[in-house]
Parts: C-alpha cells; sequence; structure tokens
C-alpha cells in the first residue's frame, strides 16, 4: 500500500543525511562522522563523566575555524580559564549567563538559534534540577530543530539525562571509566580522566575512548 | 592651479577664510588655523584670471597673502614667505622657492640639527642634495621634503568637511508617558538623523538620547554599538530595548536626540570564509537576552592579566575572529565546571589530607585526593586570597576541586571537574 504524501515527506525528512563537520577529536568523529550541522546534537551523563570536556573540545573546534559559537549556561558554571586552556577562541564566544534559571537559558537559546550566524550554539543544563526539566514541554525542542534545520548551525545540549527525546539527531551517553591520579604514595598528582562515550542515537554499539587531560598549570 | 590663503595677523580669521574659500571652489582643505589651499582648476573662465582674483581677495581682506602655484604645497610655501599676491608660473617652481630658508619646511628637531651641521641654511642647498642620500639619512620623510623644496610634489587636496551635528530636541506639547507614543516621536527623528547620515556618507556608534522629565529632571542616556550603523529600525529597537528595561522616572516633557558621526565600518568577506551574525542583528539579540538575564550576565569572556582564580569579565565585542585558527585541533582538555559562589563544606582532615566531604548535594568519603596547592595573592588589597586547593574524587560521586581558605579557615567546594 502507498504511504500518503504527508507520511512520504516525514519518511523523506527522517532519512535525509544530515551534513556534518569534522571536530578534529578523532574517536568522536569516527563514531558520530563529525558534528552534525542543522541538527541537535545531545550529550548526557552523570556528574564528572566528561560532559563538559566533550563541550569545550567541540566549541574550541568550532571557534577555531573561525565560527562565531554560543553558550547558553543555565547555571553559570563555565570556567574561562579553563575554556581558553581547552583552545576555545574566547574572543569567538558569546556567553549567556543564566545563573540557574532554566527558562532564561531556552529562551535565550531561542533568540540565538533565531538570530542565526552561529556556528555552534550549545545550551548546557548540566546543574539544572530534574524536576524543572522534567516540565520543559516537547515542543520546545521542535521549535529549536525547525530553528537550525537548514541551517549551518549546529545545536549541542548538555544534560544529565536525554532531553530533546526523537528531535535529536546525535545521542551520546558520557561515562567516566578512570581518574588517573599519579604518583607515590602520600603525594598524587591529577593526570586525566579516561572517558567513554557511547552513541545512543543512531544506535550502533560504537563507543569513543577519549582521554581529558589535565590542563591545570600544576601538572606542567 | 592651486591658490593659497594665509591669513598674517589676527584677522582674518579662520571662518572668514573658509567663507571666501567656500565662494570660489568646492575643494579645499584647510591646513592650519590660517591657510587654506584651493583647487581653482577650471574656474580661470568663471572668475577670472588668477591675477583679478588674487588682487580682489587682498583687497576684500587686508593682511591676506595669497600664492597661486601648480601644485599645492608650492603655493603654501609661497604665501607663507611672500607678502600680497604671488604667482609662480609652472616650471619655474624651484627658482622661487630657492632664497627661502630651510627652517620653513615642517622638519623634524634631529633633521633640522642634521641639516644645519652641513651647512644647509636654503631651499636651493637642500634641493640640490642627492636624492638616495637623503633617503639614506631620513627615509621617505626627508625625501618628501626635498620634493617640496625642488616643488616636485603633486598631491590631491584633502578636501574639507563641516563639522556635521546629527541632533534634533524638540519640547512636547503634552508629557508623555507611554512608551508607544514616545517611541513613534524618536522613531521619526531618527529617521530624520539617520537619513542625514546617510547622505553624509556616515553612520553612528553611539546614541545620546535626553528625556526632560516632569518636574524638571533630566534621564540621559547612552546607547553604545560595537558596529556603526546608519539604519534607523534596529536603533529604535535598541532605544525600545532600553526605555523598556529601564522606564524614565516620570512623564517626558522634553526629547533631545544627538548620534554621535563616525565612519561606516566596511569589510572585505572572504568567500570560503564561515559564516558570522549579522552585526546589527546579533546587538538586538543580545540586548533582548540582557533584558532577562541582566546587563552583565551576556558577552563575550574576558581574562584579565591577574592570577586570581576564576577571574574574567564579560565584554561586548566590535568584531570577531573569522580567519581559521593554525595548528591541528587541541586534545581535549579536563574541565571544570565552577559553582558561583563555592559551597561553603565540612571536610575531615585525616593525617594532613582531607578525608570525607559534606555540603549540600555532595556527601561522602574521599577515596583519592591530589594536593595541597598552595595560591595567594593580592595580598595588599582587602579582597586577598591565601588558599590550599586539592582535587579529590568523591566515592561515587565525582571529582572535585576544594580548597581551604587559609584567612577564614573554612573549607569550600570550588567547582568539579566534568
Amino acid at each position: 500500500m502507498a504511504a500518503s504524501p504527508q507520511l512520504s515527506a516525514l519518511l523523506h525528512f527522517q532519512q535525509r543525511p544530515k551534513t556534518t563537520v569534522s571536530t578534529g577529536i578523532g574517536p568522536f568523529d569516527a563514531i558520530a562522522g563529525g558534528l552534525p550541522c542543522g541538527a541537535i546534537t545531545e550529550i548526557y551523563g552523570a556528574a564528572s563523566s566528561g560532559r563538559t570536556s566533550l563541550m569545550l573540545g567541540l566549541l574550541a573546534a568550532s571557534s577555531r575555524r573561525g565560527e562565531v559559537c554560543a553558550l547558553v549556561d543555565a547555571s553559570d558554571s563555565l570556567d574561562p580559564s579553563c575554556s581558553a586552556a581547552a583552545g576555545v577562541r574566547l574572543e569567538n564566544l558569546v556567553w549567556v549567563r543564566c545563573r540557574g534559571d532554566a527558562g532564561h537559558a531556552f529562551k535565550a537559546a531561542d533568540l540565538l538559534l533565531h538570530g542565526g550566524g552561529f556556528g555552534l550554539v550549545v545550551l548546557d543544563l548540566c546543574d539544572v534540577p530534574r524536576r524543572i526539566l522534567q516540565k520543559v514541554p516537547l515542543s520546545y525542542w521542535y521549535r529549536f530543530r525547525r530553528a537550525v534545520e537548514d541551517t549551518p548551525t549546529s545545536l549541542v545540549v548538555v544534560s544529565t539525562e536525554p532531553q530533546s527525546k526523537s528531535c535529536a539527531t546525535l545521542l551520546l551517553e558520557a561515562r567516566n571509566r578512570r581518574v588517573d591520579l599519579a604518583g607515590a604514595p602520600g603525594f598524587h598528582l591529577l593526570r586525566g580522566v579516561d572517558l567513554e562515550f557511547a552513541s545512543k542515537k543512531p544506535v550502533n554499539q560504537r563507543t569513543a575512548n577519549l582521554r581529558a587531560e589535565s590542563t591545570s598549570a600544576r601538572t606542567a | 592651479m592651486f591658490a593659497c590663503l594665509h591669513a598674517v595677523g589676527p584677522l582674518p580669521s579662520a571662518d572668514e577664510l573658509i567663507a571666501l574659500a567656500e565662494e570660489y571652489s568646492p575643494f579645499f582643505e584647510v591646513t592650519g588655523a590660517d591657510t587654506v589651499v584651493l583647487d581653482m582648476e577650471g574656474t580661470e573662465r568663471l572668475m577670472g584670471s588668477p591675477a583679478e582674483v588674487g588682487t580682489a581677495w587682498t583687497t576684500r581682506l587686508p593682511g591676506l597673502q595669497v600664492a597661486f602655484a601648480a601644485a599645492p604645497d608650492v603655493a603654501i610655501q609661497a604665501a607663507l614667505r611672500f607678502r600680497g599676491l604671488t604667482i609662480v608660473p609652472a616650471g619655474e617652481e624651484a627658482q622661487w622657492l630657492a632664497p627661502l630658508e630651510v627652517e620653513r619646511l615642517p622638519l623634524t628637531a634631529e633633521m633640522m640639527e642634521t641639516l644645519h651641521s652641513w651647512g644647509i641654511r636654503t631651499y636651493a642647498q637642500f634641493a640640490a642634495l642627492p636624492e638616495i642620500g637623503i633617503a639614506t639619512r631620513f627615509g621617505q620623510e626627508g625625501v618628501h621634503l626635498q620634493r617640496i623644496a625642488r616643488g616636485e610634489c603633486p598631491r590631491p587636496l584633502i578636501p574639507w568637511r563641516p563639522h556635521l551635528v546629527f541632533q534634533r530636541k524638540e519640547e512636547l506639547e503634552h508629557p508623555i508617558d507611554l512608551l508607544e507614543p514616545l517611541l513613534f516621536v524618536i522613531n521619526r527623528w531618527l529617521q530624520e538623523i539617520c537619513d542625514g547620515l546617510r547622505q553624509a556618507s556616515l553612520a553612528t556608534n553611539e546614541l545620546h538620547l535626553t528625556l526632560a522629565l516632569e518636574g524638571g529632571a533630566r534621564d540621559e542616556r547612552i546607547t553604545r554599538l560595537p558596529v556603526p550603523m546608519s539604519a534607523a529600525v534596529p536603533l529604535l529597537k535598541l532605544i525600545h530595548l532600553d526605555l523598556d528595561a529601564h522606564p524614565p522616572a516620570a512623564a517626558i516633557t522634553g526629547i533631545q536626540i544627538e548620534a554621535v558621526p563616525v565612519t561606516p565600518q566596511r569589510l572585505q568577506t572572504g568567500l570560503f570564509l564561515p559564516q558570522a551574525p549579522e552585526p546589527a542583528k546579533l546587538e538586538l539579540t543580545l540586548k533582548r537576552i540582557a533584558k532577562f538575564v541582566g546587563d552583565d550576565y551576556v558577552g563575550t569572556p574576558e581574562i584579565p592579566d591577574t592570577h586570581r582564580p576564576g577571574a574574567f569579565r564579560l565584554v561586548l565585542r566590535q568584531g570577531f575572529v573569522n580567519e581559521p585558527a593554525e595548528g591541528g585541533a587541541p586534545p581535549l582538555s579536563l574541565a571544570l565546571r565552577i559553582f558561583r559562589p563555592p559551597l561553603a563544606a565540612e571536610v575531615v582532615v585525616c593525617e594532613g589530607a582531607p578525608s570525607a566531604v559534606s555540603t549540600p548535594g555532595i556527601r561522602g568519603r574521599i577515596t583519592h585526593w591530589s594536593g595541597p596547592w598552595r595560591t595567594a595573592g593580592d595580598w595588599w588589597r582587602s579582597d586577598a586570597w591565601n588558599r590550599e586547593e586539592w582535587d579529590v574524587e568523591v566515592s561515587t560521586q565525582g571529582l572535585y576541586r576544594i580548597y581551604f581558605d587559609r584567612d577564614s579557615n573554612r573549607w569550600f567546594v570550588e567547582g568539579r571537574y566534568d
């Protein structure tokens, strides 16, 4: 039986290949094929799972390509020194500090996406309580998806649990495998953290093992 | 043919010189408060010969020294030196300028001293020096001055432009206490100001809005733009957002708008460079966001020149760098999420190292630790810092940075590695 035109259009939309851009982070590009443009990418995981490290890596890659990036920081937790050490070009970053107000974060993200011209917009919801995020209607995410599709902008959402449901083109779960504390007994040095990112959408059982090195001057 | 008008005494004034120049030529350069150079090319049939025009000028404004020459700098030198009317025939510039003292050239003290030590006193002596030697000794500036001394320095004039003021000021017949009618009035004037700016090929990067309030008070606000604009719509929207966020204290009885004119920004973008937000649109977007998050909570971060932990400031940038950075992608680095403000914590210390931490949301035994790392600074200020930092792994809860404030003897959780 032939599908209706609306269903055909929907299937065509779902199957349409997304343009991706290489991030320069080898294992990430290997499992995801790069960062999808004009789509929502979601990175989620528990505390200290490496979500923010990957977020800074994506911001660094985008800003170093000469793109203008925006970070909507719901909990006002960005460390600019740490970001600069991660390679983020701060002069190409617009930072919106929402001081714990998730409503402001969604509103700011909406304005930035509709303003256009950004290479990467990151919505950081990591420390927003679950009870608040559960109240966010799914229509917000459809609106965001409509705002970015057919544009070169990537929207990356970083959170503790998946939020954008079916609207995300790429969904990655972050896990902390090992904290590398080296040194003799009685004196330890934080060298870095071994991380694992598993692709949950598309479901392809692929995982990327990454290492986030400590950039603190103490380890130099 | 160029003409130079030079006032010897306090009269004629600079305004009189400019008024006279405007009568005779649309292109003239004001080189000083007492000297104006005019381009008289093609005006002979209309205005008369240089002798007739020069006589008319010296008769009209006594105390004026006038010189005509084929090059503007020769006309200036002749007008500064010779009284009355001087006409330097084309091709004879060097002979006319030859007896002038070399001090009349705009030489630096060092150049003057060198020329004097060489025994150079006149234009003719300076002009006779080898050009290569002058270039070696004094650079391009010396060569340019030597060409002036030789009468060989054709150059275009830098046209004088009147000081333009883009301002509207008006008292209202009835006080306005609603935003919409106020914006209606402001919109009309902004349109006029922006039309004027565009006609003069200018834009504005600073808009001064002064509102006279009922009761005699004044509300002054300045809208600074990261890029010059000459379109009324975004300017009106910016004023709208500002008035909406910070409404005036009383009804408005008078309005004054002034735009500071600047040269418009011209950018040559590359075909293969990444896109960037359109400046006017980005400015509006950031103002809209600032309306609900606060003016100090949106912008581009900058790291100040200090070792103070967590120091940064937010600025509104005037442009972004759209050239790709050199070198490959940097390796992934461990990020720290800062708690603002830091969380006060109870920490159990065992054998000189923290063994357990407790604060709302984080509670547990410390399984691994790294530290302490002592930092201190700005001891001469009231906000000095002096602390011991530790990186700790709290069982099943994550990796944190905690610190012991040595001044207050208290523990804090600064942030979480993520």
